[in-house]
């Protein structure tokens, strides 16, 4: 259901700001997703990468500006979303039954490199197993956006690898990425926004 | 929305009810803890216990809809399940109801299921008690609805319990009132249609509360 065709912004945000408490975080930032593109969200701890990021998500309400989205997108938090006492098998199992997808879990799992502890409750998982969990989610359906937090975190350099060779190939189909991220980037962006 | 997301809600919180355990048993515990206390506060007069017993056994479901309530909402939050929740599933108030009524099936039905033993225990008349199980059964939802909607405003309140209480109780006091008359006055009392408009009441407004709280709980 992609729309490779269209080169207009997947999403974009004009004049964006947040507050918090008494202190203004980010004003007036604008950001257009367009096909293809990655743009990364840079900043240092504090600056409101994941605000802005939650408030393009409509997570949380943009407190100045505009958003206008065009479709569904793919949401990975700095929280994974995992019950501790889900197996990564049953969570995308779960979140498939929720959208309506009919991929094979087995495949996802084999891919992501979780077939080994697929069946291990989330609570007995490493970071990084639970990091691959949550990204899996990426594969269960078709989204032209993705909005990543920290989607690095907890990830060992196989990890990263993969998830940077599922961003290109997610790129390379039309979508769009936009990710928090602080520290080195191990992959190159169109764009980065600076708060 | 198709129904396959409410299907889902449903699914992952019976297994989530049943990960936790003994915690299932909590609610049953307390409800069969209060109401066997009573005779060694109240005396055991079997006429007294008889008379007073369907009120004892009303305001122990009560209490005991708010020994759990606490994690149902909080534990979304925490973990990130809400935030998947609120990303596209068009509705999160139907969500929040079939999280709230999984709940109610789980921890508030199996104490209705328990009420003819307690009853029996505190002399209540047997031909109250088929009305009094109806009854436990409506308040019971209406509490856990209440209860949800006080649950969903204080997702974000660590150690949450006395604010729930707080929120929840007051809005508990119309299907007290008229569960406590219902019971005496059987299912052709007014009472009864009283109650009954309580537990539409909750089932049309709790859900959307419940969604609106959500939404701020995740700002």
């Amino acid at each position: 259901m992609r729309t490779q065709v269209s080169s207009a912004p997947l999403l974009r945000g004009n004049g964006l700001g947040a507050v918090r408490g008494e202190r203004v975080l980010f004003r007036d930032v604008s950001i257009a997703a367009n096909p293809g593109e990655l743009i990364l969200l840079r900043g240092a701890n504090g600056s409101g990468k994941t605000t802005l990021l939650r408030q393009l998500a409509g997570l949380s309400e943009a407190q100045a500006g505009t958003i206008e989205r065009t479709g569904l997108h793919h949401w990975i938090g700095h929280t994974n979303g995992l019950k501790a006492h889900e197996t990564p098998r049953s969570h995308l199992r779960h979140w498939a039954s929720v959208w309506g997808s009919a991929r094979d879990i087995d495949t996802i799992l084999r891919e992501i490199g979780l077939q080994r502890p697929a069946n291990v409750p989330c609570r007995m998982l490493s970071a990084g197993q639970k990091r691959r969990t949550a990204l899996a989610r990426l594969a269960l359906e078709d989204r032209n956006l993705w909005l990543l937090d920290e989607p690095f975190n907890a990830l060992d350099t196989d990890g990263q690898k993969l998830l940077v060779a599922r961003i290109e190939a997610h790129r390379a189909a039309g979508g769009a990425v936009i990710a928090a991220l602080h520290g080195t980037s191990p992959i190159k962006a169109d764009r980065e926004v600076t708060l | 929305m198709t129904a396959s997301p409410l299907l889902s809600a449903f699914r992952s919180s019976l297994s989530e009810a049943w990960a936790s355990g003994a915690g299932l048993l909590l609610p049953l515990g307390f409800f069969a803890g209060t109401a066997t206390m009573v005779p060694f506060t109240l005396g055991s007069e079997a006429e007294l216990l008889s008379r007073v017993g369907p009120g004892i056994l009303w305001l122990a479901l009560a209490l005991s809809s708010m020994v759990t309530l606490e994690r149902v909402f909080q534990a979304d939050l925490q973990d990130g399940a809400l935030d998947l929740w609120l990303q596209d599933s068009g509705s999160i108030s139907l969500i929040a109801a079939i999280k709230t009524l999984t709940h109610w099936l789980v921890s508030g039905f199996p104490l209705v299921l328990l009420t003819p033993l307690i009853g029996f225990m505190l002399g209540v008349p047997s031909e109250k008690m088929i009305p009094a199980m109806l009854g436990y059964a409506m308040g019971g939802l209406v509490f856990f609805l209440w209860g949800g909607v006080a649950a969903a405003l204080s997702a974000s309140v660590s150690r949450a319990g006395l604010l729930i209480a707080l929120i929840a109780l007051p809005l508990y006091v119309p299907a007290l009132i008229f569960g406590v008359q219902m019971v005496e006055g059987g299912l052709d009392s007014p009472s009864f249609l009283f109650l009954s408009a309580c537990t539409l009441f909750a089932l049309g407004v709790a859900p959307a509360a419940m969604g609106a709280a959500l939404r701020l709980a995740a700002e």
